[in-house]
């Protein structure tokens, strides 16, 4: 299965791609990276003429085509979403579909026969939960944990991977893994998103009230899909304590990590070392580290 | 021609239109799916914008419409079968099963008052509990019992005993039989065919309220209510005897916010309409929790307030500086954080985000068609919009006419409406039945190729 990674998965979510690329492997699935992959686009463009915007993405799925895939992956929500979107200008704006490819004469043309999908939708659709559930080998029982969706799964609605109000993908994937999952209202608030960059006391405010909620909630550990939101709701927290005090902090996990966990890889393919928070510490605390037979796979 | 007239629903709309053509001097034969007339606005606790109570303003309408020499009143009944054409329709309707007889039945209330299956009642919107023989309100017409069937114990004995089931008989009970001092309950009365000859048909079978259930991403809570239930809530014959109080733990509510366009003007969810009286209610509401709690605070969240009726926006104004804070912006979402229910929203005239933390939240529904409209369509040949209210002739210069000759609209059945809109529909229909019926000859519209 073609697997488009995007920059953060290289540099600041090494974890989010090792767990992922490991776990897949031992549910029977290999994800073939593209060759000469660029960069996403990082935002949709919502500008009516701003077609420039989308020969970023556009190029990503004519390397899918050369790759003879008609199905590309993704796991950072971002990259997902501005795929997805970009896929779907090129099938329903024959217009801009035209333009877009005689720019890129030197490109075979994309008639936007791709399907850009994140690597929920292949769990979810591809192998089921039943499949899922018989590849655990360690259930992680004892874990109580909050998904957090962010914004870019689920938004705008032609784009979301579930419900975009009331998404469940990650709470079955969890509970499928034996994790405790806890109601979360603030699953798919916003993290503050790239506004870290010009408005960080904004994300400061919304990382505390996602992360004070969570621990309200009693929640050991908050499990994302976004490498944008692990940073923001990871980042902040030094700076949480610092403003507003009295904030004993909450660890930050990628589904991959704990999926990879639970079907038998061993933990330090998973390099919970890069992860914000004692990730190891709370997983010993629970018994829900213990030395794989399996450890090597996807290597 | 027949000079016969049947009305289907018994709602406001509907009582309008079979007394004025009843008053006209024609007979009309009044159908009512439920046990008794009244609709929705028997539900309401006062209604905008005078604050008169329903009971006083509809109950005689509807005892006019109970004794009336030429209304025939079938509740509990529910239109089969159409055919025909204009003037001479012939109609099959169900009368359900009742189970008492009503020549014998007095309405002492004996049965309904020891009868030990308790149901969610539908007029307090399922915040108090019926019985399983039961009259649903006090004021009904007819003030005569039916039994809900799916949940009479001795019924289910019956089934139990028919269907030779293993396990534990449930209870045979019998209660509202042994009870009954004339001897109305009778078990073997079936569902039965009525067939009649009518010459115009008005449909007035009203609106249902979208289910809060389909906001999951607001009513995850017993303290988020609809609007009927607050109506409930706030009548002084209701459920809590007029005192506002939460269901989850009966407190009063201190805090209270209302939401309004909760499905409507919204096509992710299925609803591009507005359902027209919500504004207007909500105000209504917020004004009578202030005159109920006069510490407490309400906020209403609205689009924009739509008040197009005579007095309307001066009643907007009296809620506004009664105290109540308009928020202009929409509710993302709204869930319980401790004690409270946290409602977070936008104030788009500040441009702030904002969150308010309640104790109890009204979520002002979209209105919906009426369960089985499309169905109901189906049976007589007309038409209806994608979201099931019937369609005019014509929206503008027939709006009573539906598209076959002989059928008329009143109501809510045709579009989301207030109650004078209502009741001046249902006059409307009745004139064009009372034209109709003027005529000697029947004289159905040929329709022209041009």
């Amino acid at each position: 299965m073609s697997y488009y990674p995007g920059c953060t998965l290289k540099t600041k979510a090494l974890n989010f791609e090792a767990s992922a690329i490991a776990a897949m492997a031992a549910l029977g699935v290999n994800l073939v990276e593209l060759p000469r992959w660029n960069c996403c686009g990082t935002v949709y463009s919502m500008a009516e003429d701003d077609l420039a915007h989308h020969i970023a993405p556009v190029r990503n799925l004519v390397r899918v085509s050369e790759q003879g895939s008609g199905k590309v992956v993704t796991l950072c929500s971002f990259c997902y979403n501005t795929l997805k979107r970009a896929d779907l200008l090129m099938r329903n704006s024959p217009e801009k579909r035209d333009a877009i490819n005689a720019f890129m004469d030197e490109e075979i043309d994309y008639q936007g026969d791709v399907e850009v999908v994140h690597l929920l939708e292949v769990l979810r659709d591809d192998l089921g939960w039943e499949e899922i559930a018989r590849e655990v080998k360690v259930p992680l029982e004892g874990l109580k944990v909050v998904p957090y969706y962010g914004c870019t799964l689920t938004r705008p609605q032609e784009a979301a991977i579930d419900s975009v109000e009331n998404p469940t993908v990650l709470q079955e994937l969890l509970r499928v893994l034996g994790v405790t999952v806890l109601d979360f209202p603030l699953a798919t608030e916003c993290c503050g998103s790239f506004e870290i960059v010009s408005r960080p006391d904004s994300v400061t405010e919304r990382a505390y009230a996602i992360l004070g909620m969570a621990l309200r909630k009693g929640a050991e550990a908050i499990v994302v899909s976004c490498p944008l939101c692990a940073h923001n709701l990871g980042q902040q927290q030094p700076k949480i304590a610092e403003k507003y005090g009295n904030f004993p902090g909450i660890p930050i996990i990628y589904f991959t990590q704990l999926l990879a966990l639970a079907v038998g890889i061993s933990p330090e393919l998973c390099r919970f070392d890069l992860n914000f928070g004692e990730v190891e510490a709370l997983l010993e605390k629970k018994g829900l580290l213990p030395q794989c037979e399996r450890s090597g796979v996807g290597e | 021609m027949i000079k016969k007239a049947l009305v289907i629903g018994g709602g406001v709309a509907g009582i309008q239109a079979a007394l004025d053509i009843a008053d006209g001097g024609y007979q009309v034969i009044l159908v009512e799916r439920t046990p008794s007339i009244g609709g929705h606005m028997a539900q309401y606790a006062e209604v905008f914008p005078t604050l008169d109570c329903p009971q006083c303003i509809l109950t005689p309408k509807m005892v006019d419409v109970g004794q009336h020499p030429n209304i025939t009143l079938l509740t509990y009944a529910e239109l089969q079968r159409v055919s025909g054409e204009a003037g001479n329709f012939k109609v099959e309707i169900l009368q359900k099963a009742r189970k008492v007889d009503h020549t014998k039945c007095t309405g002492c209330g004996t049965c309904w008052q020891k009868c030990p299956a308790k149901v969610p009642s539908e007029y307090d919107a399922g915040i108090s509990e019926r019985t399983a023989i039961y009259i649903p309100f006090p004021q009904a017409v007819p003030a005569k019992p039916v039994i809900d069937t799916g949940h009479c114990r001795y019924i289910r004995y019956m089934e139990f005993i028919e269907g030779g089931e293993e396990g534990k008989k449930p209870p045979q009970c019998r209660i509202c039989e042994q009870l009954c001092p004339v001897g109305a309950i009778d078990w073997e009365q079936e569902d039965q065919i009525v067939t009649e000859q009518v010459g115009a048909i008005v449909v007035a079978t009203g609106f249902d309220l979208m289910p809060i259930e389909r906001l999951p991403e607001y009513a995850d809570d017993p303290d988020v209510i609809d609007g009927i239930q607050f109506e409930r809530m706030l009548s002084p014959g209701g459920p809590t005897t007029g005192v506002v109080q939460r269901p989850s733990d009966k407190q009063i509510p201190r805090e209270v916010v209302f939401v309004s366009c909760a499905g409507s003007r919204d096509p992710e969810h299925g609803v591009p309409h507005c359902s027209r009286v919500c504004c207007m209610y909500l105000a209504k509401q917020a004004m009578l929790y202030k005159h109920a709690v006069p510490d407490g605070q309400a906020h209403v969240f609205y689009i924009d307030t739509r008040t197009t009726g005579k007095g309307y926006e001066e009643f907007l104004q009296r809620t506004k500086d009664e105290g109540t804070v308009y928020l202009r912006g929409k509710v993302s979402r709204i869930f319980r954080d401790g004690d409270k229910l946290k409602v977070m929203g936008v104030d788009t005239l500040s441009g702030k985000q904002v969150e308010v933390s309640a104790d109890m939240v009204v979520l002002g529904m979209a209105m919906l068609s009426s369960e089985g409209s499309k169905e109901l369509a189906a049976r007589l040949g007309i038409a209806t919009n994608e979201q099931g209210f019937f369609t005019e002739s014509h929206i503008k210069i027939d709006p009573l006419e539906s598209t076959r000759p002989g059928i008329y609209l009143a109501g809510t059945a045709q579009g989301p409406k207030d109650i004078p809109d209502s009741v001046a529909q249902g006059s409307g229909a009745a004139s064009k039945v009372l034209g109709l019926f003027a005529q000697s000859e029947s004289t159905s519209e040929k329709m022209v190729v041009s």
